[in-house]
């Protein structure tokens, strides 16, 4: 199965390495992976910004590189949603609209695109450890993906999954929301964090560079021992290999 | 209390909100509360997809016929034998009711629990022709009391407040001289009250519902006072705005469902009062004579737009009792009556944006609030609108920030700038490089370090490695 893969902006800068664990996974379950180069970002913090007239100039590019691709797959929830929003966000646009729909019609986040799309389950991973899961606002409200992640998560050997509490409040990220409200953001974020300890995890997994970053930069401001990983990257560890 | 209350200024109420820790205490343990109840009774339901699906359908088909519904619950009402008022501004529903206390020379007048004429100023008209007006809410009662402090949460007004602070507000208004304990509160706050019930000229109320089909008014209460201020007066006043309306009794069933569940957690409050025009002949109690104001205040003007669905609003908080960003910053950080999601939403929509910019960015865009409301409002994707507006057709956006977006805009959509600016970002960020951390940004990147680390840019991007993985995969 051939599948492009969207690394997205955070992705590509931050996290090379969820990139590379996702690459790897795909192709342990028999993708063959390719990777448009003219690829950018989804838009996102013009979007959700308001600043609708550049969102539609970076949303055009993306469908545009992603034209001919046959599944795109990204590691990123939130990314993930908003290339189904192009649709929405190119009302006016009859021919783009139509592009826009075909790109939502193949676009899915890694977890989803395992389970739903490739019905794999297990991954083949190997990971000892204490975590808790921090389940991202944007893949499991506007991508309505909560079951996937939970699911592979689950078939990691070795690896004690630990519930976090009142998983379902934002982690504060909101991308612009972040350095827009900062204070509201890092009360957020702490309410958060303090949640996170509470589990006594050894590691946080997540499947959201945004919300990872944001997580796991307070944590290392308060120089807190968690560890924090992409989920892509606990599916593809295994104890030998790393 | 108009619409709009407290600081003018968006940070400074923000600020004051985040300091208030005793607030922000009361605040957690009672969205905590009203969230697990909600929950609770909404799984007894069954599918509780279905019923918002159910309840979304019923406002959006009243919303869309709501010319055609105001005038039949009006001519019922008429029918019936009360007076129907359509008071296009706040004003003009304040002289009509001012008229209607001259009229009665009425002296004191109670009310029980009403948004909409908090909005019109409705006690500020009345008591400025020297009436006396009476709030019997236990909430609205504490914070009328309180030297009129404003509500800070849509269905309990005074839930800012801890026990001991309503009971030192009672000690020093009104000379109370027991515990903090609810009950005694609430035994002390009935005897205040009954008497004003039986002085009172007038009642006041407002409408969770009214029923076209038969020109009734529905009002959904725990405590009771509903019913004594619209049985014990002569004269009831019930104001309403325009689009808290049902077609039919069989509607009514389904939105009060709704509306105890999402709003308290309960399958039916108290009290769930049904009032058809002035008492007839035979019966004993209910006032005789009955007015009905129908506000509009801006409202007509969302109808038709984008918007429109933020009509369909039933009250419940439901929105504000999830959201976490209410969760920190308390009701009064919103500078509005209506506060939480619903009141970023609809506080730009009746009052302008000049004055409320900053609420529609009042949010991390979680879409709790929308996964929450129990007839599926949007909320999320209208304060994207809001904010849409607010950008790009009032100009209203701060400068910096239009020409981020602006240079977002064009390097994002052209690959080779875009390549070139995130293969430069790791070394320009080298300065304020520790290890891989930066913890002291330059520029915009301070309101982020000021809490949080951020990671260095990666020195090999995740393009880099993938092209170096197939040149030496093709070379293999």
């Amino acid at each position: 199965m051939n599948v492009s893969l969207f690394i997205t902006c955070l992705g590509d800068m931050f996290y090379p390495n969820a990139g590379k664990a996702t690459v790897e996974l795909l192709e342990k379950v028999g993708c063959t992976v390719d990777f448009p180069t003219q690829q950018t970002c989804c838009g996102q913090p013009a979007f959700n910004s308001g600043y609708h007239k550049e969102a539609r100039k970076v949303a055009k590019q993306s469908i545009e590189v992603f034209k001919d691709s046959a599944y795109v797959v990204t590691p990123s929830g939130s990314c993930a949603a908003m290339l189904h929003e192009y649709s929405h966000l190119l009302e006016g646009e009859p021919e783009w609209q139509a592009e826009a729909e075909a790109l939502s019609a193949k676009s899915y986040e890694l977890t989803q695109f395992l389970v739903d799309v490739l019905k794999v389950e297990n991954t083949g991973a190997s990971f000892h450890a204490k975590a808790t899961y921090h389940t991202s606002c944007h893949m499991t409200r506007l991508l309505q993906v909560s079951e996937a992640p939970q699911t592979l998560l689950s078939h990691v050997d070795g690896l004690e999954m630990l519930d976090l509490p009142r998983n379902y409040d934002c982690c504060g990220f909101g991308g612009t929301f972040a350095v827009k409200m900062p204070e509201i953001s890092k009360e957020m974020v702490d309410e958060k964090v303090s949640c996170i300890h509470e589990t006594q995890a050894d590691v946080l997994i997540g499947a959201d560079a945004g919300c990872l970053m944001n997580i796991g930069g307070r944590m290392d401001r308060e120089n807190s021992p968690v560890k924090v990983m992409h989920i892509a990257e606990v599916l593809n560890y295994t104890e030998e290999g790393g | 209390m108009p619409l709009r209350v407290g600081e003018k200024d968006f940070q400074t109420r923000v600020n004051r909100g985040l300091e208030d820790a005793f607030m922000r205490g009361t605040v957690r343990s009672a969205q905590e509360q009203l969230r697990t109840r909600k929950q609770a009774s909404s799984e007894e339901l069954g599918d509780w997809e279905a019923w918002r699906t159910l309840g979304e359908e019923i406002r959006t088909h009243t919303l869309e016929h709501l010319d055609y519904y105001l005038e039949q619950l009006s001519d019922k009402v008429a029918e019936r034998g009360g007076h129907v008022y359509f008071a296009k501004t706040a004003e003009e529903g304040n002289a009509y009711v001012r008229q209607v206390a001259r009229e009665k020379e009425a002296k004191k007048i109670v009310k029980s629990k009403s948004m909409v004429t908090e909005e019109m100023s409705l006690n500020d008209a009345l008591e400025s022709d020297g009436l006396e007006v009476v709030e019997t809410d236990l909430g609205e009662y504490i914070l009328q009391v309180d030297d009129h402090d404003p509500p800070s949460h849509i269905v309990a007004p005074s839930l800012h407040k801890n026990r001991a602070q309503i009971k030192d507000v009672f000690a020093d208004k009104k000379g109370y001289e027991n515990s903090d304990n609810a009950n005694d509160i609430t035994r002390f706050v009935r005897g205040e009250l009954r008497e004003e019930f039986l002085d009172a000229d007038i009642g006041i109320t407002g409408c969770n519902f009214a029923v076209a089909e038969s020109g009734t008014i529905s009002l959904v209460t725990n405590e009771g006072n509903g019913d004594l201020v619209t049985a014990l007066p002569k004269t009831q006043i019930s104001v309403m705005s325009m689009e808290r309306i049902v077609p039919t009794w069989e509607e009514l069933d389904v939105m009060v469902s709704l509306l105890c569940r999402s709003a308290v957690g309960q399958k039916l409050t108290s009290y769930i009062t049904a009032l058809t025009g002035p008492k007839s002949e035979d019966e004993i109690d209910g006032p005789e004579d009955f007015h009905l104001v129908i506000v509009d205040n801006g409202r007509s003007d969302i109808l038709g737009t984008q918007f429109q669905s933020a009509l369909h609003c039933i009250r419940c908080a439901a929105c504000v009792n999830v959201c976490p960003v209410y969760r920190h910053v308390g009701g009064h950080a919103y500078g509005s009556i209506y506060n939480g999601p619903i009141g970023a939403v609809l506080t730009p929509l009746l009052d302008g944006y000049e004055d409320n910019k900053d609420l529609p960015y009042a949010s991390s865009l979680c879409a709790a609030c929308t996964e929450a409301c129990p007839v599926n409002i949007p909320l999320h994707e209208h304060l994207i609108a809001h904010r849409q507006i607010i950008t790009e057709k009032e100009n209203l956006g701060p400068m910096p920030e239009k020409w981020a977006m602006k240079m977002f805009g064009t390097g994002a959509s052209a690959p080779k700038l875009y390549r070139l600016g995130s293969k430069q970002a790791h070394r320009v960020m080298r300065p304020w490089t520790k290890g891989s951390r930066i913890s002291n940004g330059p520029g915009p990147l301070k309101a982020w370090t000021n809490f949080r680390d951020l990671p260095a840019p990666s020195s090999e991007r995740f393009r880099d490695w993938f092209a170096k993985r197939r040149r030496s995969n093709s070379d293999e």
